[in-house]
């Protein structure tokens, strides 16, 4: 990222509304960037945060033209903002993309069918063809069955590792050639952070590289990668966007996050340190001697994985067996990589209960 | 634990709100944390129906044992890293805070059994090692009334002369400046002045430390610079750098040897959390001198209460970011150099040194002009293109330092560069090879004619 752009935080506050843009200096400067500080007007705004996209999907060869791309929704802000920007982007500079809308039902009622009326709703809005995948058809299991089964306890494991699965299954049954996620600058920037904190040096050296999964199925790339969440909502609010913007209900209670906490405040304190982090994630070199766990499958289903079963179908086994700790808790094992444990360690718990990101395990 | 003292990142220097806690505080805070974790009030190590005292690796330790296992964890530092050689004359890092009082002991313990030994050896063949202590004086930049400062500086000559230190260096920060200049106060205070960033400020005292280190050692024969910086000052250091941008360049700081210096550099505390310390320093009545400590603010201040309420929620939090750290690759001036060590050296040990065979044993990148961080790759190439195109000696200043250095030092507008750089001390800039760019620096031959001043870089 152009560092040029961020000095931009240099400069000296004035007040709003009496200042030019300082982009255009013609319109009334409506908003102070998050990312710069810069005082500018919506419509440059807008084009600043398309164009920072669009150089990104660029210099980052994401697309190839004719790739069918199924773009992750959840009705969120940033997966509306990405379905929108993305078409746009597509249209203005002939990507040559076709887009659709995958969407993943884990059935939590009172919140997850609110939030897929609005990817209905999306669907129609932006005009691109929406596939719902449910946990109930994939699995057996709704959301709301696990966390009668397990309480409210590490739901968000079995909730993050499902997910993922479900995206590459709804992705395999589109036909899809990539997977797009609306993960943005602060989500990568939590998880590199987390990452330290959990000593997961593998997850650490694959969690800031843009594209996931190319020697995989379906690969799935992050177009948001540099892109403040702050300028997400900015830009859904000006463009008056439709998403659904409550919490999932089976969140820990009081639950903020040490991680998403303290990038606030340095985000205030500075706005280039979520990028600073990013930046750091990209340049840590792992040492050679550094034990990594090697990428295989899954016996039993064939998906990635670097034990003898994937995460999934450990967890799916447990909820089977009545074993709901089944794939919970860490074992002596490659660093970093949690394999199957009947023990539950005190203190993993007492990790994972404060550590987790909004998607549990945040294994991208 | 030693909730009282809660020495965030008790190292050298670090600014920290350290303060001494009362007993009663330390004891409570004990009580809780080995109750917490269902750990027995006896020590778990000698078994003697003693009262632990303190936990460490879960189990509870009576305060001899507690004594042994941080004595333990240095000394196992020093040996296996070879930080210290018979013929070494090792200078101490003293801030006045928990952890280097800690080094402090320790190494003069250690520094008493090697005498010992040396008296009752029959050959007497080897020397033994000698310590010397220096405390950066900062005073200069602290607005504390000039009776206080002079008594917290008896204080941290009177600590030093308890453990039977006799070479004391008390050394004033703006030495660093006084070089050429007798004017190093007022150099010094302009140039951080100039800093605009309060995280610039800091951590541009932090290098300027460093340098003063360096100097006491040049300038008395000093071979080893020991400094007091424990795991909590690390993972906290892990943090603010990957903040800051510096993922390329953070291992280099968190190894045990840093021979980047003129002077190699170790910390042989890297092991210990501060707060172990901190309650060492209660237990055996270790004093420290925390008087002259300046509040942080920005960065480093808000990872330092990051990493504590981390350290409340899982008391090994800081051990797990150093473990993080530690998987990452080192750098070549993480090691020392085979030359010198040979006659000392245990076969077991030779892994630890730079391979002369092989081309490990130079670093051959660039170390940033003003933190010594080494240069990524996107630092090196924006090095190569200035070199190219420079105008004046200020240019290739610029771009000797790194990005963050750039971003929260140096201050802002062109302009200003090359006043920032004429405080610095020539030593310091004279590191810059501007002699060796392929052309000749145009606008330095005809500044003198020039009535206007154009600079748009």
């Amino acid at each position: 990222m152009d560092s040029a752009a961020i000095d931009g935080a240099r400069q000296p506050p004035a007040r709003m509304g009496s200042r030019l843009c300082t982009r255009c200096g013609e319109r009334k400067a409506a908003l102070k960037r998050p990312k710069t500080l810069e005082q500018i007007c919506r419509e440059c705004f807008y084009v600043v945060f398309e164009d920072e996209i669009h150089r990104t999907i660029v210099d980052n060869n994401l697309f190839n033209s004719g790739d069918r791309v199924a773009i992750g929704a959840s009705g969120g802000k940033d997966s509306t903002v990405l379905a929108y920007v993305l078409s746009e982007l597509n249209r203005r500079h002939k990507y040559g993309l076709d887009l659709f809308l995958l969407s993943v039902d884990e059935g939590i009622t009172g919140y997850r069918d609110d939030s897929l009326e609005t990817v209905k709703r999306n669907e129609i809005q932006y005009g691109l063809p929406l596939k719902i995948v449910s946990y109930k058809d994939l699995y057996g299991w709704t959301m709301d069955d696990i966390v009668k089964a397990i309480g409210l306890k590490n739901n968000c494991t079995f909730c993050g590792v499902f997910r993922r699965q479900a995206l590459d299954r709804g992705a395999a049954l589109l036909k899809v050639d990539k997977i797009v996620t609306g993960h943005n600058a602060d989500d990568i920037a939590e998880t590199v952070l987390l990452n330290i904190l959990r000593g997961d040096i593998a997850r650490l050296s694959r969690c800031t590289f843009i594209t996931t999964g190319e020697d995989g199925p379906i690969p799935r790339c992050k177009p948001f990668k540099y892109t403040y969440e702050k300028e997400i909502v900015m830009y859904a609010y000006f463009k008056k966007l439709d998403y659904f913007s409550t919490e999932c209900i089976y969140s820990p209670n009081a639950y903020r996050g040490f991680a998403r906490e303290f990038i606030k405040d340095l985000e205030r304190m500075r706005p280039r340190a979520i990028l600073d982090i990013i930046k750091s994630g990209e340049n840590f070199r792992i040492s050679t001697t550094t034990r990594m766990p090697e990428q295989g499958t899954c016996e039993r289903c064939g998906y990635i994985s670097s034990q003898k079963l994937c995460k999934a179908c450990v967890l799916l086994d447990g909820l089977n067996r009545g074993l709901p700790k089944l794939g919970i808790g860490r074992t002596k094992g490659v660093s970093g990589v949690d394999s199957d444990g009947e023990q539950q360690d005190k203190r993993s718990e007492r990790d994972r209960s404060s550590l987790q990101g909004k998607h549990g395990n945040i294994d991208f | 634990m030693a909730a009282g003292s809660a020495a965030s990142c008790g190292g050298t220097g670090c600014g920290s709100h350290c303060s001494s806690s009362s007993s009663t505080a330390a004891e409570d805070a004990t009580a809780e944390s080995l109750g917490r974790l269902s750990v027995s009030r006896e020590c778990g190590k000698c078994g003697g129906g003693v009262g632990a005292v303190a936990v460490a690796g879960g189990v509870g330790l009576c305060g001899e044992c507690f004594r042994a296992h941080l004595f333990g964890k240095f000394k196992l530092a020093v040996t296996s890293n070879a930080m210290v050689r018979p013929t070494d004359s090792v200078l101490l890092a003293f801030s006045g805070g928990p952890a280097s009082r800690v080094a402090l002991q320790f190494i003069h313990e250690m520094r008493s059994k090697a005498i010992e030994s040396w008296d009752a050896s029959n050959s007497q063949a080897l020397p033994v090692f000698g310590v010397a202590v220096a405390f950066v004086d900062e005073s200069v930049l602290c607005s504390k009334p000039k009776q206080e400062i002079d008594m917290a500086i008896e204080d941290i000559k009177s600590i030093g002369f308890s453990v039977g230190i006799k070479a004391m260096h008390i050394t004033p920060l703006e030495d660093v400046f006084s070089m050429a200049s007798k004017d190093g106060e007022g150099r010094l205070r302009e140039a951080v002045d100039m800093i605009d960033d309060d995280t610039g400020r800091e951590d541009f005292l932090q290098c300027l430390r460093m340098l003063a280190l360096q100097k006491i050692a040049l300038e008395n024969g000093y071979t080893k610079i020991m400094l007091g910086s424990c795991a909590s000052a690390i993972a906290c250091h892990v943090l603010s750098a990957t903040v800051k941008g510096q993922g390329y360049s953070l291992p280099a700081d968190v190894q045990y040897v840093d021979t980047r210096w003129e002077i190699p550099v170790v910390i042989p505390l890297r092991d210990c959390l501060a707060r172990e310390l901190s309650l060492l320093c209660e237990l055996d009545s270790l004093k420290t001198q925390q008087h002259l400590d300046r509040p942080s603010n920005g960065i480093n201040s808000l990872v330092a209460s990051f990493v504590e309420r981390l350290r409340e929620e899982n008391p090994s939090r800081e051990h797990t970011i150093v473990r993080t750290a530690q998987k990452l690759k080192p750098f070549s001036f993480n090691k020392f150099s085979a030359d010198g060590y040979h006659d000392f050296l245990p076969s077991r040990l030779r892994p630890k040194f730079q391979n002369v065979d092989n081309d490990e044993s130079t670093f051959s990148g660039i170390l940033c002009l003003i933190c010594g961080s080494p240069f990524n790759e996107s630092e090196l190439r924006n090095l190569e293109s200035t070199k190219h195109k420079a105008q004046k000696k200020t240019d290739l200043y610029t771009a000797h330092c790194c990005q963050s250095c750039c971003f929260q030092i140096l201050p802002s507008g062109g302009n200003l560069y090359e006043h920032f750089f004429s405080l610095l001390p020539e030593f310091w800039t004279g590191r810059v090879d501007t002699v060796s760019v392929s052309h000749s620096l145009p606008r330095d031959q005809i500044e003198e004619y020039l009535l206007e001043d154009n600079d748009d870089s």
